[in-house]
């Protein structure tokens, strides 16, 4: 039978929704438990939202001064240590998980399965390469512990609230190595939903023409209720912080209600949101590939349609 | 210093990837290939630093069959001093590449690693890191900026949550991100001069490296295709089709 070890993302004391997804593939596993191993410098509030996550049997922490950032070189020898016993090793497939797995993978001696999209059986999974444009099943070595990132736009957040698995300190002996050091985080921070978990994205592209016009993208996502995205030529041109960016190269999303306005379409961009729920394109050129696949389309100066739309919302 | 490039070819990336309808591979006869574009980058950024006199020689690395010299050449003509070819025919997983530039770490000393952050045909994202942790040394992945002084990196990393900076010790391995820099295109005269650069080749089995359990691919299939979707007229009819579906 398995057991999964599922690496705990988390930022500012509290965990990233992301963590659930990851559960949520690993119970499509059918293990015997799955275990979530948080490592911080403080890990109580972070243990204790991890505890409610729906299907996870035990949550182990190791709190180390040294874990105050994630750093994969400080961070891979801990997870390491802790996998002996698991057969799975799962992480989410954002810039956290892609940084420390494949870390963890070398150190055990096994291949990494990136981007698990599917479980197909205890060792088979779906994975994306040629971003996207086709999807392999890969199986990996049955006598190895499996370590794999989870794609968390293939895979809804595991419900929390009605658990209460045991919370349980690790001690992890092994050297941590200091050439490594944290030095800051410059966040564009926004009090607006989180890009990657929200239900609904509003997206500028080239078409929306500035930084300053960008301001129209951000006050019709306010009204809403919506994240604020960005095609990876909105960021290059400067009009929006990288972090924004949807696509193979920046965030992969899928919310329920995805709106790509002045975007044409890209291949590397409709890679980033191929899953979401319903998309639907604003652009004044009706031949732009993104109304390819829209569910909704409407051909038009963004900046005329987007009043129209607050006008039309009320 | 010298500073080591991982330089793969892969499938350009304005080719549209067709899967073969038996569901055994993608089409790759007769397809354009290039260098992956995160591997120019690096290759620029090691050229960058060595103008700025931090490194004295930057040697690409490839690994593949007899006719990858011909990649090689292209960045000897970006401005690489020279270039080593891991022969086999062989696809190599993450692994066995970064077992690899183990090796030849051991043999050329490096003080520092650039790799691409991913390959864009296995989209796997692993080799660098897997490097760093075999070679017991640190690692700054998706780097966009890279400053190198006093036998130390900083290194601004591209992380969902922003813009982070870490400090690294050297030797170190880098993973450069789309923003790091703008490659430099390569002139006819560099062409000619790459020419007489020299390009050292090792057969992969004389490196004795473990290629382990690779993964193995049973199965390749198209992405499901979404159904076509509606023309609506004006911002009125779309709002009301977006109630009516429960998205505002």
């Amino acid at each position: 039978m398995s057991k999964i070890l599922v690496i705990a993302e988390h930022l500012d004391g509290k965990l990233n929704s992301s963590t659930a997804r990851a559960v949520t593939a690993a119970a499509a596993v059918k293990p015997e438990t799955i275990d979530v191993l948080v490592l911080a410098d403080s890990v109580d509030a972070i243990a204790a939202e991890a505890a409610r996550i729906e299907g996870v049997s035990r949550v182990l922490t190791i709190a180390r001064a040294e874990n105050a950032h994630p750093l994969a070189a400080v961070l891979a020898p801990q997870i390491a240590k802790a996998a002996a016993g698991y057969s799975h090793v799962f992480a989410p497939s954002t810039t956290f998980g892609k940084d420390v797995l494949p870390r963890v993978a070398a150190l055990l001696g096994v291949a990494q399965v990136s981007d698990v999209m599917s479980v197909e059986g205890s060792h088979s999974f779906k994975r994306p390469i040629y971003a996207g444009n086709a999807i392999i099943t890969v199986e990996a070595d049955a006598g190895s512990p499996v370590v794999a990132t989870i794609r968390t736009a293939s895979w809804a957040a595991a419900p929390s609230g009605a658990s209460n698995a045991p919370v349980e300190a690790l001690t992890i002996n092994v050297a941590l190595p200091s050439h490594t050091r944290f030095v800051e985080l410059q966040s564009g921070n926004s009090d607006r939903p989180d890009l990657q978990s929200a239900r609904k994205v509003v997206s500028g592209g080239r078409g929306v023409g500035s930084k300053e016009n960008f301001d129209i993208i951000f006050k019709f996502a306010d009204k809403i209720g919506a994240a604020v995205g960005a095609s990876r030529a909105a960021v290059d041109a400067g009009y929006v912080p990288s972090d924004l960016q949807v696509g193979q190269t920046g965030k992969i999303i899928a919310p329920e209600l995805y709106m790509a306005i002045g975007i044409s379409g890209a291949i590397q961009h409709l890679t980033g949101i191929k899953d979401a729920g319903t998309i639907v394109a604003i652009n004044k050129d009706g031949e732009a590939p993104i109304f390819e696949i829209a569910d909704f389309g409407l051909v038009g100066d963004l900046f005329k349609i987007i009043p129209e739309l607050e006008s039309a919302l009320g | 210093m010298k500073i080591l490039v991982g330089y793969k070819r892969v499938v350009d990336y304005n080719v549209r990837i067709q899967v073969k309808p038996d569901g055994s591979g993608v089409v790759t006869d007769g397809v354009k290939l290039s260098a992956n574009p995160f591997d120019d980058i690096a290759l620029e950024e090691a050229l960058r630093l060595r103008e700025k006199g931090v490194a004295e020689e930057v040697v690409v690395v490839g690994i593949g069959p007899a006719d990858l010299t011909a990649h090689l050449r292209n960045g000897l003509a970006m401005g690489a001093n020279r270039a080593i070819h891991v022969v086999t025919g062989d696809a190599v997983q993450p692994l066995a590449a970064a077992r690899v530039f183990q090796k030849l770490i051991e043999k050329e000393q490096p003080g520092l690693v650039i790799l691409g952050k991913q390959a864009i045909d296995d989209d796997a994202n692993q080799t660098g890191q897997m490097l760093a942790a075999l070679w017991d040394r640190p690692q700054a992945t998706f780097a966009s900026k890279v400053e190198i002084a006093d036998g130390k990196a900083t290194v601004t990393r591209e992380v969902d949550a922003g813009l982070e900076v870490i400090e690294t010790e050297l030797p170190a391995v880098i993973t450069t991100d789309l923003r790091l820099n703008e490659p430099r295109f390569i002139k006819l005269p560099d062409i000619m001069k790459a020419k007489s650069k020299p390009i050292d080749t090792i057969e992969f089995a004389s490196l004795g490296v473990e290629a382990g359990a690779p993964l193995k691919t049973t199965h390749y299939a198209a992405p499901a295709k979404r159904s076509k979707g509606v023309m609506v007229k004006d911002a009125a009819e779309l709002v009301a089709a977006l109630k009516q579906k429960g998205l505002l």
